[in-house]
């Protein structure tokens, strides 16, 4: 029952093909000289890093680096003051609105609040996308859509309007609306903030699961050291003080040989629990 | 040693001089918060007082209970001390003094972070206040275009929304709405039926009464009362929705999914109140006349049959058509002001009350531009 790239259409009907991934999956996302600004206040510059197929990469740092900031350029909600975001040899930044649209197709995300639409039930939110893109009847649309509501643990919640649940409960909606279309390329806007300890391991464990079986690229906007460590294999961190990327690789490694004190000092929480750090995730 | 003592509305606070150059910064009694704060810039007369002290510190020996308050004025301390390179010692200070101000000046302030107090001269202030106007004109024009184009896409079938949105908007700016139409255009007729009433009477010619209601309900003031009450009502619902909206990332989500903003949140909105409004502005013209039927009957003794007949003889087709056509333009320009506002809202609560806000004050002016344009193209017309 789950959609597939080759049955996606574009907003006017059209199929989209112009723009395919490669069959062995998400092209690398590759990041060159990105340099973000609020009109003349520039909050970071000169960022360069790649995200390889089926990494779950992090993108770190304390509040007010820019986390989120980035994290909306990869998306195109930002057009960068300088540099370019490429999708394997798709120039993502410049690129046609078509081909753009297109490469939407492929993205799912599950932002900060969850971004549920007030006005429609959890099974219409979730729905909504596969009624966009894809040629399912009514009646196919709300089966999948119980799927993924099942997927995150609301079976059971499909007529329920997002002002009926919990906090926690939206996020997990919108982490369904968000892999309604099976997308390759999965980004996740601080999943953790504003739940419980259980939610979060539980949420971590989702996006593990995501990677494993669904093959996704999984990019994700982070500071609890817990999950850090839990699921990324790759991260960047990105220092508001400098406005510059000072650190780019596994956050374990980073955290047993980055000399950089920011960093260290960011990954064993101000340095009062280093060893406990060490001791667990090295 | 010499001690000067200064009278405090919290605690107590005196200096002393031990060698000469060390100014001994004395705090007794108890230090509130709520029974007011003494100024550091005692400390600062003390320091420009000759002998000029080299050093500081402080004496804490009669200190009794302390809050945040000590703490304020040992932070304003501390920053003339660091101002003047003045070296000080805080070891006399309690330990849980020593430790929050510590913890005060642990991370360095960000440079730069500080608002600065804009001095800007009214000229700049004016030539600033015409840019923001120009550029607000611009995009609100773009906008109107980019509205366009989406309208034009859904005539050819390509736009994309949800038929209940908008049957939802339908609702909200058609039949929600009646209500305070009906009571506002009565009471329109009724007013201008009395200001005519005063002033025909007096030649004798109160009949015209129903001539003056009918023609300027009909070509003007149905249109625009209805067109101001719906800003107010329903321009100002549209940006606090897409405000709101646009606070909780759902218009980012729409947009990273590839669905058109425009097409799925504006168009059922603007198109709305374009078939609302001139069924709205038909409805407010019969409440007009039925406002001024009423002074007629009640106040200039005229029987309704004859002031509707004599309405009917004033009033023309042109002059109904001429209003609906207006109300069908002031509901896009609300529509499209809301929408607009919303869509520029900022990432906070409050600013969302400040796009519903403007999209009433921008839907209204633009609202009455439109009205006075629309006369002057009239009467070229000679419509």
């Amino acid at each position: 029952m789950a959609t597939t790239p080759s049955s996606i259409k574009s907003s006017d009907g059209k199929r989209l093909s112009r723009v395919k991934f490669p069959k062995e999956g998400p092209p690398p996302i590759t990041v060159k000289n990105l340099t973000m600004a609020y009109g003349t206040f520039v909050l970071m510059k000169d960022i360069n890093f790649t995200v390889n197929h089926g990494d779950i990469f992090i993108i770190m740092g304390g509040s007010g680096s820019g986390k989120s900031t980035l994290l909306r350029h990869l998306l195109g909600l930002i057009v960068p003051a300088e540099g370019e975001v490429w999708y394997g040899d798709f120039n993502f930044t410049r690129g046609e609105p078509l081909e753009r649209e297109a490469m939407l197709r492929y993205f799912g995300v599950l932002y900060q609040s969850g971004a549920l639409w007030n006005s429609m039930t959890l099974a219409e939110n979730v729905g909504l996308p596969l009624g966009e893109f894809t040629d399912l009847s009514d009646a196919e649309i709300r089966e999948v859509a119980a799927l993924k509501l099942a997927l995150v643990g609301l079976k059971g919640f499909e007529d329920y309007y997002p002002s009926q649940i919990s906090g926690g409960m939206k996020k997990r909606a919108g982490l369904a609306r968000a892999i309604a279309l099976d997308p390759e390329i999965l980004f996740f806007d601080e999943p953790s903030s504003g739940l419980d300890p259980i939610s979060s391991r539980l949420l971590d464990d989702l996006i593990l699961e995501l990677r494993d079986n669904l093959g996704a690229t999984i990019v994700v906007v982070s500071h609890e050291l817990a999950s850090i460590f839990a699921i990324g294999n790759n991260s960047v961190f990105l220092d508001a003080e400098s406005r510059a990327m000072i650190a780019h690789g596994d956050p374990k490694d980073l955290l047993a040989h980055c000399t950089d004190q920011r960093v260290k000092t960011f990954l064993t929480r101000g340095g009062k629990d280093a060893d406990k750090s060490a001791r667990n995730h090295g | 040693m010499q001690a000067l003592k200064q009278s405090q509305p919290s605690g107590e606070l005196s200096f002393a001089r031990s060698d000469n150059s060390t100014l001994v910064v004395r705090l007794a009694g108890d230090w509130h918060l709520r029974r007011g704060l003494p100024e550091p810039d005692l400390v600062l007369k003390q320091l420009d007082t000759a002998p000029k002290p080299v050093r500081l510190t402080f004496d804490a020996a009669g200190l009794g209970d302390w809050d945040s308050g000590l703490l304020t004025f040992l932070m304003g301390v501390s920053e003339i001390c660091h101002k003047r390179n003045l070296p000080a010692d805080w070891s006399p200070l309690p330990e849980g003094v020593r430790g929050l101000i510590q913890l005060a000046e642990a991370v360095p302030e960000k440079l730069g972070a500080r608002h600065e107090a804009s001095h800007a001269t009214f000229i700049e202030e004016l030539g600033q206040a015409t840019i923001l106007y120009a550029r607000g004109l611009q995009e609100f024009l773009r906008f109107l275009g980019e509205v366009a184009i989406a309208f034009a896409m859904l005539c050819v079938g390509k736009a994309r929304f949800r038929r209940v949105d908008l049957m939802i908007a339908i609702q909200d700016c058609g039949a929600s709405a009646f209500g305070i139409i009906t009571l506002v255009s009565f009471l329109v007729g009724v007013i201008l039926a009395f200001m005519g009433a005063v002033q025909l009477q007096q030649f004798g010619a109160a009949i015209y009464v129903a001539d003056l209601v009918g023609i300027a309900m009909s070509r003007d003031m149905g249109a625009m009362m209805t067109a101001i009450i719906m800003a107010g009502r329903t321009g100002a619902a549209f940006a606090a929705q897409l405000g709101s909206m646009k606070v909780t990332q759902e218009i980012d989500a729409l947009t990273t999914m590839g669905i058109s903003p425009l097409e799925f949140l504006v168009l059922p909105r603007v198109l709305a109140l374009f078939l609302m409004i001139p069924l709205l502005c038909v409805y407010a013209d019969c409440l007009g006349v039925a406002g001024g039927a009423f002074v007629g009957a009640t106040m200039l003794h005229i029987s309704v049959g004859t002031y509707i007949r004599e309405t009917a003889n004033a009033v023309t087709l042109t002059e109904i058509l001429g209003g609906v056509f207006k109300a069908a333009v002031y509901g896009v320009i609300i529509g499209v002001a809301g929408c607009l506002r919303g869509f520029q809202c900022g990432d906070s609560s409050s600013a969302v009350g400040d796009a519903a806000t403007s999209a009433v004050v921008t839907g209204i002016v633009y609202v009455i531009v439109a009205c006075g344009m629309f006369a002057f193209i009239f009467n070229l017309l000679g419509l």
